[in-house]
């Protein structure tokens, strides 16, 4: 069986800097025509990819020395925009597979959508995310390591806290981040709490 | 202290505390659309789950169907393949779908509403960020994700934090020409695209109370892009007489019970809240943003800001929105030239805002520039007909706007109505981000729909007052 507990993620890292990255900038709306979440991977932040190639330049996801990269390193708000879910579920195709984000801030839709997906996301402070992003930056092969039961994130010799609600945290560890089998287990509740709210009743009628 | 109705649907609706320190959130209305749901249905199969409560879900479709013939099947053969799975999940677990079939299909936010679905004190999830729409009517409402999709279908319910409130209260009055997106606008500029993260919005104030139902839905539907997860506006008598009468709506003496059941959860006036925010209604300007983020906006009488103007976090990515939309500090916002226009989307597709567009250039011989593609995209099926019963299908085609069928369009480049190359488009909807009107170098600057006529006509960002002669 495949293990789902979350507690210690480590490899390689991919810097990508930049505030208020949307969810339409991770995986654009053209490659949401589908029925499954297979093959979005290869997607996943395509239009930045392609306009930083077309100026000479190179995104951190095609640059080779940051191949095989396990842990995102980000800034703040990152995920705002579009629910879709298609986000994380791209990220975590992506490569070899991002495993776990590490970054100052995330938006409240894309972070619960990536416990849905398994993917814990880190929150550091903003001189936490630089001294990240520029270490791995100069180092590539630094190997980065997500530990969810000291709530710290290391690279190299260098370690830093970071905060990531309770909740979630007991849920990655405990391999529990599948919320439908939770919420199966209240199935008599849910019937008794509509049973107490009148527009479930249709206001009496 | 009181309560707020955040505090109180919420409470309500509350089945248990989970594990996670989570609420355990029962869900009255879900509403699901072809994008985000099959891979939810999929999840179901694959553990042998169904649907708890079917008569509580509702479908349509809106994203990618094409707006100039919804004719089937779709030339798209991934949009039909959608179609396809939509319709085959709905007709197994016995879901309601609003299809085209039935002329009751349309942006999932405009046809909750409109049917009289949408009610004061529900909880309402939809896997669509922008379903904080529905927040206009009193309710709490909440986009999702793909595995809270799949929650809803099997349990009828969410895992879900309980979140603070924050009012914003907007006084006075709103100036002529000046509009429920510009409001909307003024606050994210004001509060920033992450101010609201954590926060259920609570809006009131003189402002809101004047506002009619679609605009405070307008209001609502951008909470989301505020950071903001719901925003809402408590229940009032322009909220009950917009659903009496609707399809869904409480009927006979279930009405009465109903109002007062509404009545009661409106916030006391002496709750709580974790924050207050003011705003004067005379300081908003008809609003134009001008970056790649929805809280990158200027008045129009204004010019794009220095990034010196910005806190040093910020200044990275406006400078790759000057970059990106070829502005530069200290430009003008007017004059910018548009190739595009397009009004419609879930923010501003209802029939109130065409028909103050119409309101505005019908029999002065107003006409689109010649270099402007414009379009004009009924939010539903029975907005359009209502439209063409009052003749605003030909106000729109005489001006030289094509008059389309529902759908989401241009907002989001899921169907075939796309920018193409580095176009630039003044655009009713709510998203400016990179590539978000489906080229990757298009360029989108949000306003509202008075003001992306008045681009169309003068084939370049101009104050709607001056060129309606809105006094």
């Amino acid at each position: 069986m495949q293990d789902v507990k979350r507690i210690v993620i480590k490899g390689r890292a991919v810097p990508v800097r930049g505030n208020d990255i949307d969810t339409d900038r991770i995986i654009p709306a053209r490659f949401l025509k589908t029925v499954v979440f297979d093959g979005l991977g290869e997607h996943s932040f395509e239009d930045d990819r392609a306009q930083l190639k077309a100026a000479g330049k190179t995104h951190p996801l095609d640059d080779a020395r940051f191949a095989g990269a396990r842990v995102l390193l980000v800034n703040r708000n990152f995920g705002c925009g579009s629910s879709r879910e298609h986000a994380p579920q791209a990220l975590i195709r992506w490569g070899q597979g991002l495993q776990a984000i590490v970054g100052e801030s995330f938006a409240e839709i894309f972070f619960g959508n990536c416990v849905a997906t398994g993917v814990p996301c880190a929150v550091v402070d903003a001189a936490t995310a630089e001294a990240l992003l520029s270490a791995v930056e100069k180092d590539p092969a630094l190997e980065v390591q997500v530990d969810l039961r000291t709530k710290t994130v290391t690279a190299g010799s260098a370690s830093y806290p970071f905060s990531i609600p309770d909740g979630p945290r007991t849920q990655f560890m405990e391999g529990r981040w599948d919320s439908t089998a939770e919420l199966l287990a209240a199935k008599d509740k849910v019937r008794a709490t509509a049973a107490k709210i009148p527009y479930f009743n249709s206001y009496g009628s | 202290m009181g309560k707020s109705l955040y505090e109180k649907v919420f409470d309500r609706h509350v089945v248990t505390r989970l594990p996670s320190g989570q609420y355990q959130l029962l869900t009255g209305l879900h509403l699901i659309h072809e994008v985000t749901s099959p891979q939810a249905f999929s999840m179901l199969e694959g553990r042998g789950l169904g649907v708890l409560m079917p008569e509580r879900t509702f479908a349509t479709v809106d994203h990618i169907i094409p707006t100039k013939s919804q004719l089937r099947p779709f030339s798209d053969s991934l949009a039909e393949e959608m179609m396809i799975a939509l319709e085959r999940n709905v007709k197994k677990h016995g879901i309601r779908y609003l299809s085209p079939d039935t002329g009751e299909q349309g942006i999932v936010h405009v046809i909750g509403p409109e049917q009289g679905l949408t009610q004061p004190g529900m909880t309402i999830a939809c896997g669509d960020s922008h379903t904080s729409t529905h927040g206009a009517f009193g309710a709490i409402a909440l986009g999702i994700g793909t595995s809270q999709v799949r929650d809803v279908l099997a349990t009828q319910t969410l895992a879900m934090d309980k979140l603070k409130v924050r009012r914003i209260e907007v006084t006075g009055a709103l100036r002529p020409g000046v509009y429920a997106k510009d409001v909307t606008l003024t606050i994210i500029g004001k509060l920033g695209v992450n101010g609201g993260v954590g926060y259920a919005y609570e809006y009131g104030g003189a402002v809101i109370d004047r506002m009619s139902m679609e605009e405070r839905m307008t209001l609502c539907n951008m909470s989301i892009e505020g950071g903001a997860r719901c925003g809402y506006v408590n229940p009032d008598e322009t909220t009950f007489r917009y659903i009496e009468g609707r399809k869904f709506a409480p009927k006979g003496d279930a009405w009465g019970r109903a109002v007062a059941d509404w009545t009661s959860l409106r916030s006391d006036a002496d709750a709580a809240y974790d924050d207050v925010v003011t705003l004067r209604g005379e300081d908003i300007e008809p609003v134009v943003t001008w970056g790649i983020t929805p809280g990158q906006s200027v008045g129009v009488t204004g010019s794009i800001p220095s990034s010196q103007q910005f806190p040093e976090s910020e200044r990275g990515i406006v400078e790759e929105a000057y970059e990106y939309m070829s502005l530069k500090a200290g430009q003008a916002i007017r004059g910018t030239k548009v190739d595009v226009a397009f009004i419609g989307s879930c923010t501003n597709g209802r029939l109130s805002d065409f028909e103050e567009v119409v309101r505005l250039i019908q029999g002065k011989g107003f006409k689109v520039k010649p270099h402007v593609r414009a379009l004009v995209v009924p939010g539903s099926q029975a907005v359009r007909r209502a439209m063409i019963d009052k003749g605003y299908d030909k106000v729109f085609s005489d001006a030289g706007f094509e008059f389309r069928e529902a759908g989401c369009s241009m907002c989001l480049a899921m169907n075939p109505d796309k920018l193409t190359g580095r176009e630039v488009c003044a655009s009713s909807s709510n998203r400016n981000f990179k590539g978000r009107q489906g080229s990757p170098t298009g360029r989108t600057l949000l306003m509202s729909p008075a003001m992306v006529a008045a681009a169309a006509i003068a084939g370049e960002v101009t104050d709607a007052r001056d060129l309606f002669h809105i006094a």
